[in-house]
Parts: C-alpha cells; sequence; structure tokens
C-alpha cells in the first residue's frame, strides 16, 4: 500500500479544506492546499506566516481549514513549528503532525534564516514552501525566487535583474531529512512525497513551483498547463534528495530518455510577466536548460 | 533554604521550580547566566523540559508562541537590543494572549553599543501590551518570576520580570528559595483553553476585519478593536488580580505585600521619590540619611508599571509637597517614560505635588548614594518644578 503511487482514483474523498474560500481563479496554491492536507491528515498541527495561505484561511471567525491552525509572523514559520513541536515533545505526543506552510517569500527571503536554524537542530517537522515567484499577496513584487526578467510590481520597467536563489540547493546543503521539489501541475506527486516526507523523522523540505494566474499573467484555466510546461521543458526539475542523493521524480525522469525537449520559450511566451524578456535572454535560458540537462544524461542514462 | 547566588541564577530557579516545559533561548549580555544555568538544569534532569537554543531573539520568542499555543509552559529572557529584535513577536504575544514570562535582564540600547544596565530596553516595549514587572533584589526575582507564572495563566497576558543587568543579574545575594511542594501547591500546571490539536481544531491569529463581523451561525464576533479593548480592560483589572496572587504568595511563602509598589517611610512624607528596580535600594539609604537631617522623605519604589497604577499613584502621592522621579530610561524628547505617567495620573489631583524628573544610569553611568541625597536635598530646598523638565545626574560637564 506504501508503495502505491497517489492517483484521482485511490486520492481520499475526504475533505480538509472548505470550499467558497477566498483564493483565486485558477491558484496553484489552492489545488496544492486541498491536495496536500488530504496526505497530512486530521492528526496535525499547521504554521503560517503571512502569504496568500493566509488570506485563503478566511477572515475571524470563519477558517477554511478544518484543521488547527497556528498563524504566526512573517519571519517566523520554522521558528513557530519548532515551539510546536517542543510542546508536543514535552506532552509525550509523537503522532500528531507539525507542518510550517510558507510563500516563497517567507521562506527565501524573511524567513531563511529562522529556517536555516531550525533545520541546523534538526527539528522534527515538514516545512512546505509553495513557490509562486514573487511576493503575490502584497501585489507581486520581487522576491529571491522571481526569475531574471520577470515583469514584477517592483521590477515593471526592465524586469528583475537578477537570478533567483536556487532554495531548494540551499535547503538540502544543510542535510535535512528530506528535501523534494514538486509542481503544482503534479498534484498526486506532491501527495506522494507529503506520505513519504512524514515518514522521517528530522526537517523536511517540500518546495513547489506554483503557477499564479494574477502574478504571471496568464489564463486562469492555464494553470495546470504551464505548471507542466514549466517540467516538461525541463526548465523546472522535480526531484527528491534523500541521504544527499538527488533523485529525478518520474514527471522529469522521463525525459531523460527524450532526443529533445520543447523549447523553453513554449512555457515563456503565454506569461504576460515575461513579455519583456529579450530574445537573446530566452536563448541564453534555454543554454542553461540544455545544459543541465545533458549534465542530467551523463550522469544518470 | 537559603542560598548565596547570583540574580540570573535566581530567576533560573524560579523558572525551575514554576517547572516551565518549553525554554527557548538566545545568547545576550547580560541575560546569558540565566538561560545557561536552564539549559543546566534541562541537561541533568533537574528540569524536566525542551530547551531550544535558537538562531535569534526573534526565533526565540517565536518558539514560546508556538509552545504556549500547544499548551505548554514556555519562557525565554532577554536584554537590551535582543528585546527589540524580537519586538514584532513581544507586540504578537500580547495580541494573541498568550500566557507566558520573559525575564528582561535590563541593559541600554545600541547605538552605540553598551553593555551596561539601564532600563531603556523594557521602558520602550511598554506599549506592546505585556505587564512589565520590575524586581530590586534576588528575593524579589525568584519570587517575581513564581508569581508571574501564576499571574499570566490568570490573565492570559504576558509577563516580563525586569531586573537590572549586573548590578542584579550578576550580583550574589543570599535569597531564599521556595519549596517545590509549596510552589506546586501555587502554581497550579498549565492549561491553554485554545491549545492547537486535532481535538479542538481551532485557527489561531487570523485576519481580522475592522469592523467585525458574524460566525457562521449570525452571532456578531468581536473585531480587531474590541479585541484589543479587551485586553487594555483586562490589563487594568490585573493589578487587583496580581494584589490577590500577591497575598496568596504571601500566606505560603511568607514574602510579598508590596505586588504593586513599596512604600518606604512614605506614611509622614513631604516629598516621595518614586523608582523602578535596584535604585531603590539606594533611595532608600538617602532616605535615611535625608530623615537624620530632619527632612520629611520616603520612596515609592514601583514593582508595576504596566498596568500602570494610576489610582496608586494619585493615592499615594496628592497631597505631597513634592515627587521626585528617578528614572534610568528616557522617552527622548520629552521626559522620562515614569514621569510622564505620574504626571498624567496627578492631573486631576486638587493637592498637586511639584514634579521633577531626574536621568541617571543610562548606559550604566555609575551613580551612588550622595547622587540622590543630593538631588532629594535640591528638590526640597528649590521646592518647585525644574525650568525644564528632566534633570540630569552624572553627566559630564
Amino acid at each position: 500500500m506504501k508503495d502505491q503511487k497517489t492517483t484521482a482514483l485511490n486520492l481520499t474523498d475526504e475533505e480538509f479544506v472548505y470550499p467558497g474560500n477566498r483564493a483565486c481563479a485558477g491558484c496553484g496554491l489552492s489545488i496544492l492546499y486541498r491536495t496536500g492536507l488530504k496526505a497530512i491528515g486530521r492528526d496535525a498541527i499547521l504554521v503560517v506566516p503571512p502569504s496568500c495561505l493566509t488570506v485563503m484561511q478566511g477572515l475571524y471567525p470563519i477558517a477554511s481549514t478544518q484543521l488547527s491552525v497556528l498563524n504566526v509572523t512573517f519571519a517566523s514559520a520554522a521558528s513557530a513549528a519548532s515551539g510546536v513541536r517542543a510542546a508536543l515533545r514535552a506532552q509525550k505526543n509523537d503522532h500528531t503532525r507539525v507542518v510550517a506552510w510558507a510563500g516563497d517569500g517567507g521562506t527565501a527571503d524573511i524567513g531563511i534564516q529562522a529556517l536555516s536554524g531550525a533545520i541546523e537542530r534538526g527539528e522534527d517537522f515538514l516545512y512546505i514552501c509553495y513557490d509562486n515567484e514573487a511576493y503575490m499577496n502584497t501585489g507581486i513584487q520581487r522576491s529571491g525566487t522571481t526569475p531574471q526578467g520577470t515583469f514584477t510590481t517592483n521590477t515593471a520597467i526592465h524586469g528583475k535583474r537578477q537570478k533567483s536563489k536556487n532554495l531548494p540547493g540551499i535547503i538540502a546543503a544543510h542535510s535535512p531529512a528530506y528535501v523534494a521539489s514538486c509542481s503544482a501541475a503534479y498534484p498526486t506527486d506532491f501527495h506522494d512525497k507529503i506520505q513519504k516526507a512524514l515518514g522521517f523523522t528530522g526537517l523536511k523540505y517540500i518546495h513547489i513551483h506554483t503557477p499564479c494566474p494574477s502574478g504571471w499573467q496568464i489564463e486562469e484555466r492555464l494553470s495546470v498547463t504551464i505548471g507542466k510546461l514549466a517540467v516538461e521543458t525541463g526548465l523546472y526539475v522535480l526531484y527528491e534528495v534523500e541521504d544527499g542523493e538527488m533523485k529525478l521524480s518520474a514527471p522529469s525522469a522521463r525525459l531523460l530518455t527524450k532526443k529533445k525537449l520543447p523549447p523553453v520559450s513554449d512555457y515563456l511566451a503565454p506569461q504576460g510577466r515575461f513579455k519583456t524578456l529579450p530574445a537573446e535572454s530566452i536563448e541564453e535560458l534555454q543554454q542553461e536548460v540544455d545544459a543541465k540537462w545533458e549534465t542530467y544524461r551523463s550522469q544518470m542514462v | 533554604m537559603f542560598v548565596f547566588e547570583s540574580g540570573n541564577v535566581a530567576a533560573a530557579t524560579g523558572v525551575k521550580l514554576a517547572r516551565a516545559q518549553v525554554i527557548a533561548a538566545y545568547p545576550i549580555t547580560p541575560q546569558t547566566p540565566l538561560t545557561e544555568k536552564l539549559s543546566v538544569f534541562v541537561d541533568t534532569g533537574e528540569l524536566e523540559a525542551e530547551y531550544v537554543a535558537v538562531e535569534s531573539e526573534h526565533s526565540a520568542l517565536a518558539v514560546c508562541i508556538g509552545a504556549t499555543s500547544t499548551g505548554t509552559r514556555a519562557f525565554t529572557a532577554t536584554s537590551a537590543n535582543g528585546l527589540l529584535y524580537m519586538s514584532e513577536q513581544v507586540h504578537w504575544t500580547a495580541g494573541a494572549r498568550l500566557p507566558m514570562v520573559m525575564c528582561v535582564v535590563n541593559r541600554g540600547v545600541g547605538a552605540p553599543w553598551s553593555v551596561w544596565n539601564d532600563h531603556q530596553d523594557s521602558i520602550s516595549q511598554r506599549d506592546a501590551g505585556w505587564i512589565q514587572l520590575y524586581a530590586k533584589d534576588h528575593q524579589e526575582i525568584i519570587d517575581t518570576v513564581i508569581k508571574a507564572f501564576r499571574l499570566t495563566q490568570e490573565v492570559c497576558i504576558p509577563v516580563m520580570v525586569c531586573y537590572d543587568g549586573y548590578y542584579l543579574s550578576h550580583t550574589y545575594m543570599p535569597f531564599e528559595v521556595p519549596e517545590q511542594e509549596q510552589v506546586d501547591a501555587f502554581l497550579p500546571p498549565y492549561q491553554y483553553r485554545h491549545k492547537l490539536g486535532p481535538e479542538n481544531p481551532t485557527s489561531l491569529n487570523t485576519v481580522t476585519l475592522p469592523s467585525g463581523r458574524t460566525d457562521r451561525d449570525g452571532n456578531p464576533v468581536p473585531g480587531y478593536m474590541e479585541i484589543r479593548r479587551c485586553l487594555h480592560m483586562e490589563l487594568r483589572e490585573a493589578i487587583e488580580i496580581y494584589e490577590r496572587i500577591d497575598s496568596e504568595f504571601k500566606s505560603i511563602f511568607g514574602r510579598g505585600g508590596n505586588a504593586i509598589a513599596e512604600k518606604y517611610l512614605c506614611d509622614d512624607a513631604e516629598y516621595v521619590a518614586v523608582a523602578l528596580g535596584s535604585m531603590s535600594n539606594q533611595i532608600k539609604d538617602a532616605v535615611d540619611e535625608l530623615r537624620d537631617e530632619g527632612l520629611r522623605v520616603g520612596l515609592l519604589a514601583l514593582s508595576l508599571y504596566r498596568p500602570f497604577p494610576s489610582d496608586l499613584i494619585a493615592t499615594e502621592l496628592s497631597g505631597r509637597r513634592g515627587v521626585i522621579v528617578f528614572e534610568k530610561a528616557l522617552s527622548p524628547g520629552n521626559t522620562g517614560a515614569v514621569f510622564g505617567d505620574i504626571r498624567a495620573a496627578l492631573y486631576e489631583s486638587s493637592a498637586r505635588p511639584f514634579l521633577r524628573n531626574y536621568i541617571l544610569g543610562l548606559g550604566g553611568r555609575s551613580y551612588k548614594t550622595a547622587d540622590f541625597c543630593s538631588a532629594m536635598r535640591e528638590s526640597v530646598e528649590t521646592g518647585s518644578e525644574q525650568s525644564e523638565h528632566p534633570a540630569w545626574i552624572g553627566l559630564n560637564r
């Protein structure tokens, strides 16, 4: 049973998020949140710093999440989760799951110190970062994970000039119990990885590429399509890191045997946020992706 | 049992006796020996608790916020810039109405760097919604820590126990360590009504509208402003509750009775000095000396700064000739914060004394008992307010 992959057929019908919450139409996070909580189950405490997820939870006194949620300050998701875990340990509770769920700003930027500290201390909880590649909740400002050339509301003229941080790589360099990258376009892969992660003691980190129609300037109906294109073009890689070993996940692993991947421009072109990206930057990005896959093929095939 | 130990050890021993379950700490002088001692208590098994050595003060309070919300008694301690670094969390803890105790080992705030004592750190957090208690000796530190744990869980408002860096934290004094059984009788185990967990799914600290709204059954619930007012009103009520807790403490341990303030030779005093923390001990000596000179002076040593005991201040200080407020902190561009509060409390008094404000000891600038004598003598002789508040003691000219 444990090895059985999650599919739409065997995913539980039980819902942990009420419908009609405040997520935007086409929100990648809402796919993830709904699916992710199915994997986490009811015996859990969530810790959430400010992000779109704060908004999705609803306005006091009505909440969209059926689990216990502790909303905390922006920089403190990982440390507050450490406190929740410490309290459970003090109460000899070894069954309740602790999950910090933050955005890219709350993880890559303001929250990275607390997260780094928590991994170093060997804290036992799951940290999920949904990465929609900008501060969407405050109105689309650049974050540490915003790709180079992206239009945001504070890189409106030239696009973001700098490259993004490799956040899962930074986390993996801390040697936590488990690191995985996911995509909102592959919710069952996310479900599998949560279940797997929760089997480890120590800090587990899952990073999710999360399309955001409002921030990415795409049609709401295209969230999953765009998310898939990021993976299929080889730009965004789904993988797991255990004991320092990186292993490609199925949607990315199957690209290894393909002679040629679709061009990254297939992923970039439908997104308004890349409108000002010059042709030479796209070419440069294509070369980086090609080189990356050349390396993967030489190492893994 | 009497021991001869430092103020930081007195605080740590109080935390141990209170059976704190989660301790989070980050090193900062002069607080560090307090949490070092706690780490030893935990490692040797003398205290059954989780000790989380965090990477910052912001995270220290975050750990305590998580731990308290999950139903355990949590503790942290800090000083100066550490307190300011966690300031966002300080406000958060009070807004979330979390029962928690934090020791603030008072130290001057940078810049420029100073590791020495004054009160600017905790005074700067006076509007965060915490209860602030100030101890003036080691016995008061350990007793106040224990009482603070009781108070915080009765009122669901976090409590800062403040004591002077070095003057108290690193000096040695004899003090009595209460018996564990007596502390257990005084301080029931921590229970949190809104404890997080699967038994009672709760969403804490969600976004709250300015206007308030109804719940799913159509019943109105408080908005942000009602929630804030509730904190304010219950802070005020906490004064009486603390007095009751202090009386109960006295009946068990034989010490106490000065929950809000200690009055020293105040009964017939025409002039009353007011101060927070350990300088009160020196002011007592100054009062004795001036009494020998025939001056009718006294001291009101404040233990509770927030909520501000305005009623007690008005009752105690109305009708005196003069009130002299000594402070180791300043609201820059205005006066000392305590002075401002006392002046406001006396505004409606028909027998309003003249008020004088002296700032001293900032960043550890030394002061002597003779300085208090001079300031009080000057106040009595002048018999009126300063032309400009505040005056400064010990400035290099």
